[in-house]
């Protein structure tokens, strides 16, 4: 398979430049897989399909029928990012992380930010994300967000923008340590000469992290991982994770609280559990302080936490910073909290509750991208360029019906990557989602999750929309360009 | 006790427990069908009723009547290997052990989590062809996934308390498997002890041998075809792997190291339930099985085993109250 034919058509491309060359971080891999013979990458990538059908990395489809499983479709032409690039993304979402944190800690205390009337108190106070329960709890070292998969995009000229921050239970991060495992089962020669950083250190930055949290004089902490079961759509996550990690994978009814205190159910009696890593969303914690109807949480759990005997990573009610209109004021937030100005900028983002945005908004719908506050997985949400007029309608009406819950942002022209589309290479648009820990210290995983929307033109890159993803290169240094 | 092992969740164990007792029992009908598959070549025609039996040693002879009236080839085969309808298909048994696995996936290892899938990939691919294309060929690939499998989790697997429910149900479920098949088969065969036969006896003892994966060993030990030392062998022997007393004696075994009870002596329920079987099967003679009557054994044997079931179960599986002990290890 050749590059001969590709076309960059006018975005802004990862691997070439607009004139059709290689970058120079991007040469050695195309010469590598231009010198392949003939139907070579075709079979590496049925390989690379059967390879994770058998290993069973498949998720749920939600609303398909009972049990069906997908793969998440690969490719396997990689994303590569030059250490410089990485440089400035690394050091912005450190930034925005501890700046989201001094902003959360901040709204569940004093509210400072809020008198100080830098963003106004009915924006957060009416946020659906905010959680009135956790008003004055103090997670260890203040920190709400431990694990964060922040969404980062790049426009037609090459700038980096965050998407979204996704500070509740970012998911994903298991595909990122997988597809460098196959990537490398099934072509290794294609790492060959590259100075790519490994990413699996992840599983232990991750223990190490949780176990930073247990609760003061716990000699060896019993971390747990969460989850909601099998039928949850990351539940293949989940396992992963804590079996990389070494703990147990527990559900709520493995969990009791006794005395004030955390246990599982064992074979032989409780056994205290010291810090949860939870992958269920606040709603479904523990049915006395949130979600009365939900079967699948803990009764007594928050009092618990409350209480400093248990910790949970992430926080609960750290979602208020996850909500888009907040999103929108992240910005003034690092102004703020950091006296400095964003290394990362946002996407600029128009708030309907704001009647100047809101005209701009409903007389712009075709052109722009419009979201709900609150949703997620590329629900919710109406792409103008790619709408009918039924459908601009419907969010016309949602948008004047509930102002608040909405919130536009131009239709960005989303980078692209070649990607394997029958037997030739296309273009396709792709974000890169990096994931962040943060304990006592923040530790950024090197690449992220690239994933790709495989549809022709498509700009909804999540999985339960059809889209793929790609293994994520993060160079250690950068290349020297060849002397001519 | 186990120092320093992490505990092992109640729900973990009954998953672990059932996953392990699908994939033997997949195995043991992939090899009934199998080997009745070869017996059936080897028969003149008057004797092609002969699907019936496998049928009855699952114990689910009401529920094949019902949904598919006459045994024939093509209709156990459906029933016993890809009925999804039916709970102890290969199929469904298939599914059930990846269901199983899927929830307990960080418990297991990943290569023991690969063979299930791997096996539930070759069910499914299996199940939609219309007809099996080679059915002697299919049932080999499902007994030796299987066997795959255990061999997998016996060399990829740490022997923790987790892998010893895996044993223990095997155990007990291929225990189980050998009891069924010979109370079924043995009454076929030799109608009153004063019979004859027929001329083919020799070639069914056989098949009922091999339905055990013992002709082989069983020639080894007896040479002669006879019921009486067929009983002896699948029932008493001391080294075949599938007789009832081997395998009630390996199950005692995982149970005790699960508890950390000294063998001799018990903890809980399952535990002296087992012993107890574990000892009459040690101390017992074919011909007193036999002169009290061998249904009557198999009939005592299955509600004992049953009942070691139940209580496995409520020692170890089921959601104790909060301050009420486990009865274990105390």
């Amino acid at each position: 398979m050749r590059f001969s034919s590709y076309q960059t058509e006018g975005y802004y491309d990862e691997l070439f430049d607009p004139d059709g060359r290689p970058r120079p971080h991007a040469r050695l891999l195309v010469e590598t897989i231009e010198k392949l013979s003939e139907g070579h990458l075709l079979r590496y990538k049925h390989a690379a399909e059967r390879l994770l059908l058998e290993m069973g990395i498949t998720f749920n489809v939600y609303g398909d029928s009972a049990g069906a499983e997908r793969i998440f479709p690969f490719d396997l032409v990689p994303r590569i990012i030059s250490a410089a690039d990485w440089d400035h993304i690394e050091r912005g979402l450190k930034q925005r992380i501890h700046t989201l944190n001094a902003f959360i800690d901040d709204i569940y205390h004093d509210q400072n930010i809020l008198k100080d009337g830098v963003i106004p108190a009915e924006v957060v106070l009416s946020a659906s994300s905010y959680r009135r329960q956790c008003q004055g709890l103090k997670p260890p070292w203040g920190v709400w967000c431990h694990v964060t998969g922040t969404d980062l995009v790049r426009d037609r000229d090459g700038q980096y923008y965050v998407l979204e921050d996704n500070l509740r239970v970012p998911s994903g991060v298991s595909y990122v340590l997988e597809n460098r495992e196959v990537l490398k089962r099934i072509f290794p020669g294609v790492f060959e000469g590259l100075p790519v950083r490994p990413v699996n250190e992840y599983p232990s930055q991750l223990l190490e992290t949780l176990e930073s949290l247990a609760p003061a004089g716990t000699d060896s902490p019993c971390v747990v991982l969460l989850t909601p079961g099998i039928y949850n759509s990351a539940y293949f996550e989940h396992s992963f994770l804590a079996q990389q990690m070494g703990i147990q994978l527990v559900e709520g009814r493995d969990l009791v609280v006794a005395n004030g205190e955390v246990f599982m159910r064992t074979t032989k009696g409780l056994e205290r559990v010291h810090v949860i890593y939870r992958r269920v969303d606040d709603d479904f914690l523990d049915p006395e302080v949130f979600r009365n109807d939900s079967l699948l949480g803990v009764p007594g759990l928050m009092a618990a936490y409350r209480e400093g005997r248990v910790s949970l990573a992430n926080a609960p009610g750290n979602g208020v910073a996850d909500d888009k209109v907040i999103y929108a004021y992240v910005p003034e937030m690092i102004r703020y909290y950091d006296g400095s100005d964003p290394i990362l900028p946002n996407v600029p983002t128009y708030l309907c509750w704001r009647d100047t945005d809101r005209c701009h908004v409903l007389a712009n719908l075709e052109k722009l991208v419009v979201k709900s506050a609150n949703e997620s997985g590329g629900y919710g949400m109406l792409v103008g360029p790619h709408s009918t007029a039924a459908q601009r309608e419907e969010f016309a009406a949602k948008i004047q019906t509930n102002p608040r819950n909405f919130i536009a942002q131009p239709t960005l022209g989303l980078s692209r990557v070649p990607t394997i589309i029958d037997d030739h290479f296309e273009g396709r648009h792709v974000d890169l989602r990096p994931y962040v820990l943060c304990g006592r210290e923040i530790y950024v995983l090197p690449g992220g999750l690239t994933r790709v929307a495989m549809r022709k033109g498509s700009l909804v890159v999540n999985s339960s929309q059809g889209g793929g993803s790609k293994d994520t290169w993060v160079l250690a240094h950068d290349l020297e360009e060849p002397t001519a | 006790m186990m120092l320093h092992s992490k505990p092992l969740l109640s729900r973990v164990a009954d998953s672990v427990y059932w996953l392990s007792r699908y994939i033997e029992r997949a195995e043991n009908v992939a090899r009934f069908i199998d080997v009745n598959h070869n017996l059936m070549l080897d028969l003149p025609h008057d004797f092609t009723g002969q699907w019936q039996p496998i049928i009855d040693t699952t114990g689910d002879r009401a529920i094949f009547l019902e949904r598919y009236g006459t045994a024939t080839r093509r209709n156990v085969v459906h029933f016993l290997a890809f009925d999804p309808e039916y709970r102890n298909s290969i199929y469904s048994c298939l599914v059930a052990a990846r269901e199983n696995a899927r929830s307990v996936r960080e418990t297991i290892s990943s290569e023991m989590w690969e063979q299930i899938n791997s096996l539930y990939l070759l069910i499914t691919e299996e199940r939609r062809k219309p007809v099996p294309e080679n059915l002697p060929a299919f049932c080999h690939a499902v007994r030796m996934g299987c066997h795959l499998f255990s061999g997998l989790s016996h060399g990829t697997m740490s022997h923790n308390e987790a892998w010893q429910f895996i044993a223990l149900a095997r155990r007990l479920e291929r225990a189980d498997k050998t009891t069924r098949l010979l109370d079924v088969k043995y009454f076929i065969l030799l109608p009153s002890p004063t019979d004859v036969g027929t001329p083919y006896d020799d070639i069914q003892w056989a098949a009922v041998l091999k339905s055990v994966s013992g002709f082989e060993m069983y020639r080894k030990k007896f040479g002669r075809i006879s019921p009486d030392r067929i009983i002896e062998f699948l029932v008493l022997d001391n080294d075949f792997p599938r007789s009832v007393r081997y395998c009630i004696g390996l199950a005692d075994q995982a149970l005790h190291a699960i508890t950390g009870t000294p063998r001799g002596e018990f903890s809980c329920a399952s535990e002296q339930k087992l012993g107890m079987l574990r000892s009459e099967l040690d101390y017992t003679r074919v011909e007193a099985i036999l002169s009290s009557g061998l249904h009557e054994f198999f009939d005592a044997l299955q509600t004992k085993m049953n009942k070691i079931d139940e209580c496995v179960f409520g020692d170890f599986f089921a959601q104790r109250p909060v301050g009420a002990r486990a009865g274990v290890g105390r």
